[in-house]
């Protein structure tokens, strides 16, 4: 047994004490014996309430958030060939939050609760079929990126039209919250509601993962060595497509976990893409887990958005890896 | 795993156009096991378009290609990938991976995946690695490695796959005179094992040095195929090249455009 063999194991236990810590913290600490009992439906009703409605549901909304976006990013690294990519740098977030903007506009959001994640998953799928259809036509990384940053700079500014025309202070509210992004007050319905678009694509992204490591060759080798370069190229937009929309859908815009979980994950696998995306996933879940715990018990006024700190420490640590980032061989973007 | 013998790549009238400019212009070859077949040309001749559409990468405008007689699009990705291995001119390696799981994606159209190795599949990449003399940089990363080593890296990943064919395009540019004759020998002697192997070469010298069989292509056409005695000539080298050359043998000298 070494290390890496214990790598997603140790992830997974570490994630499960996490998610554990997030029902013993908050404004009003509870003991390990009163969270269990509360578990097992043997403590009062306010002590279950705590923890079934509130901090379970916020906890578990964050992990499966995590889950999502660490799953796509190392994914899309893996498709674009570069440890940049991520839904958040190439727009797809940004276009999931229009979607669920506009449902919010129009008042939507109400009379049928599958609305929201079905417009935040439009978004994110039509964004990324986006990306796909540039990556098919051009091989440079650069242009992709750049593209993405004007997706998300389309998408900012027509949220920020839909804001300027809010119908009321509640719609303007809402809308500012997914551009935050946030899990707080996510009840277990609102993780059901998303858990079938995440879970779906996580499982088309670890379904065609084996291809992931091919295309670490450049598309013309990979398509030599047997890859159907078309159908993985579909595979992971179709699936990065679906988890962060379902992400988006639950939280809002929660940017760079994409980044960071699999560029700390990479060096432990080979620095293959294929074997980097599950305990990418769950690092990025954990991540969340962690950082919500962290939002909730820091001594401010008004509550910090997830989505808010997320961007706070990732956002240097995406200066930090563009700035630290070597190719093997010159020209392979 | 032992791919058929004798098999045969027959490529029949095959043009290949990219909008209204024809790249292949009715190319005809056939490619046998056993064989060291080279393919000379200027840039821009036709050749790596050639390659690509001979493997199905590249959709030809008109024309066949059979694989021991049946067609090869007919076969999927994986079948022929088990059968033909190719090494393109752009090789981009993205992450510093360790030498030996770049070798182990020979064996991806075996099922196999990196860390992830059938008996069989380790057993072919140990010996890709040991005729390539890589096994003691198997653990090394790839951005660690020479431009010389990193050819035989791509060069074991061609052979790990255990495929009867080899397409190679340009395997030696940007390496020394020295590199040029290792990754040369690696070839022949894939060759001496039954593979059938066609490189294309931008070193006249080297091909005639090594070569069973020169292609010679010029605008997008075919314009000689057989032995070096027979096709290599100064009269060639100045109609496909535009080169003044002297030639003994198989030694070529440049000596100046014409």
């Amino acid at each position: 047994m070494n290390f890496r063999s214990l790598l997603i194991p140790l992830l997974a236990a570490g994630s499960v004490l996490a998610l554990f810590g997030a029902l013993l913290l908050g404004s009003t600490p509870m003991a390990p014996e009163r969270v269990l009992a509360a578990l097992f439906g043997l403590a009062d009703a306010a002590d279950s309430t705590v923890v079934w409605q509130v901090r379970l549901p916020r906890a578990l909304a964050a992990f499966v958030v995590g889950l999502a976006l660490g799953g796509s990013g190392a994914a899309l690294q893996g498709l674009l060939r570069n440890p940049l990519a991520e839904p958040g740098v190439l727009g797809v977030s940004a276009s999931a939050a229009l979607g669920a903007t506009f449902v919010l506009y129009y008042g939507f959001a109400a009379p049928s609760a599958w609305l929201l994640p079905t417009a935040a998953v439009a978004g994110a799928v039509l964004a990324t079929l986006l990306i796909a259809a540039a990556a098919i036509r051009t091989s440079s990384v650069v242009t992709l990126i750049l593209i993405g940053v004007g997706l998300s700079s389309f998408a900012g500014a027509t949220m920020s039209l839909l804001m300027n025309l809010a119908p009321t202070p509640f719609s303007l509210f809402d809308m500012i919250n997914w551009m935050l992004g946030s899990v707080a007050n996510r009840s277990f319905p609102d993780v059901a509601f998303s858990a079938p678009f995440i879970t779906a694509g996580l499982a088309v992204l670890f379904w065609g993962r084996r291809g992931l490591a091919a295309l670490g060759l450049g598309e013309e080798a990979a398509a030599g060595i047997g890859l159907n370069v078309r159908r993985q190229r579909l595979l992971v937009v179709a699936g990065a497509g679906l988890a962060t929309g379902g992400a988006v859908a639950l939280a809002g815009t929660i940017g760079f976990v994409g980044i960071v979980a699999p560029h700390l994950v990479r060096p432990l696998v080979n620095h293959d893409p294929a074997r980097s995306l599950l305990p990418s996933a769950l690092l990025a879940g954990l991540m969340l887990v962690l950082a919500d715990i962290g939002v909730r018990v820091l001594p401010t006024n008004t509550e910090l958005k997830l989505g808010v700190v997320a961007a706070l420490v990732g956002a240097p640590a995406f200066v930090w890896i563009a700035m630290r980032r070597r190719t093997v061989n010159p020209g392979a973007d | 795993m032992i791919a058929e013998p004798n098999i045969e790549l027959a490529v029949e009238d095959l043009c290949v156009r990219a909008g209204d400019v024809l790249l292949v212009d009715r190319a005809s070859l056939r490619l046998r096991s056993g064989e060291l077949a080279v393919m000379l040309g200027p840039n821009g001749a036709g050749k790596t378009s050639l390659l690509r559409a001979a493997l199905g990468l590249m959709a030809p405008a008109s024309g066949t290609v059979r694989l021991q007689g049946g067609l090869l699009s007919s076969l999927t990705p994986t079948e022929r990938a088990r059968q033909i291995s190719y090494l393109p001119q752009q090789r981009p390696l993205v992450w510093p991976s360790p030498v030996r799981d770049i070798v182990s994606l020979g064996r991806f159209a075996w099922g196999c995946a990196p860390g992830r190795l059938a008996e069989e599949d380790r057993r072919a990449v140990e010996g890709a690695l040991a005729a390539c003399d890589l096994l003691d940089l198997a653990d090394r990363a790839a951005d660690t490695l020479s431009g010389g080593e990193l050819a035989r890296v791509h060069c074991a990943r061609a052979f790990a796959t255990g495929a009867q064919l080899l397409l190679v395009d340009e395997p030696v540019t940007s390496l020394d005179p020295r590199r040029r004759f290792q990754i040369m020998e690696l070839i022949r002697s894939q060759v001496r094992a039954g593979v059938g192997a066609f490189v294309v070469l931008h070193d006249v010298a080297l091909a005639a040095r090594f070569a069973d069989r020169l292609i010679w292509m010029k605008n997008g056409r075919i314009v000689a195929d057989g032995p070096p005695s027979a096709t290599l000539s100064e009269e060639r080298l100045a109609d496909v090249y535009g080169m003044r050359c002297r030639i003994e043998g198989v030694r070529v000298e440049m000596v100046a455009p014409l």
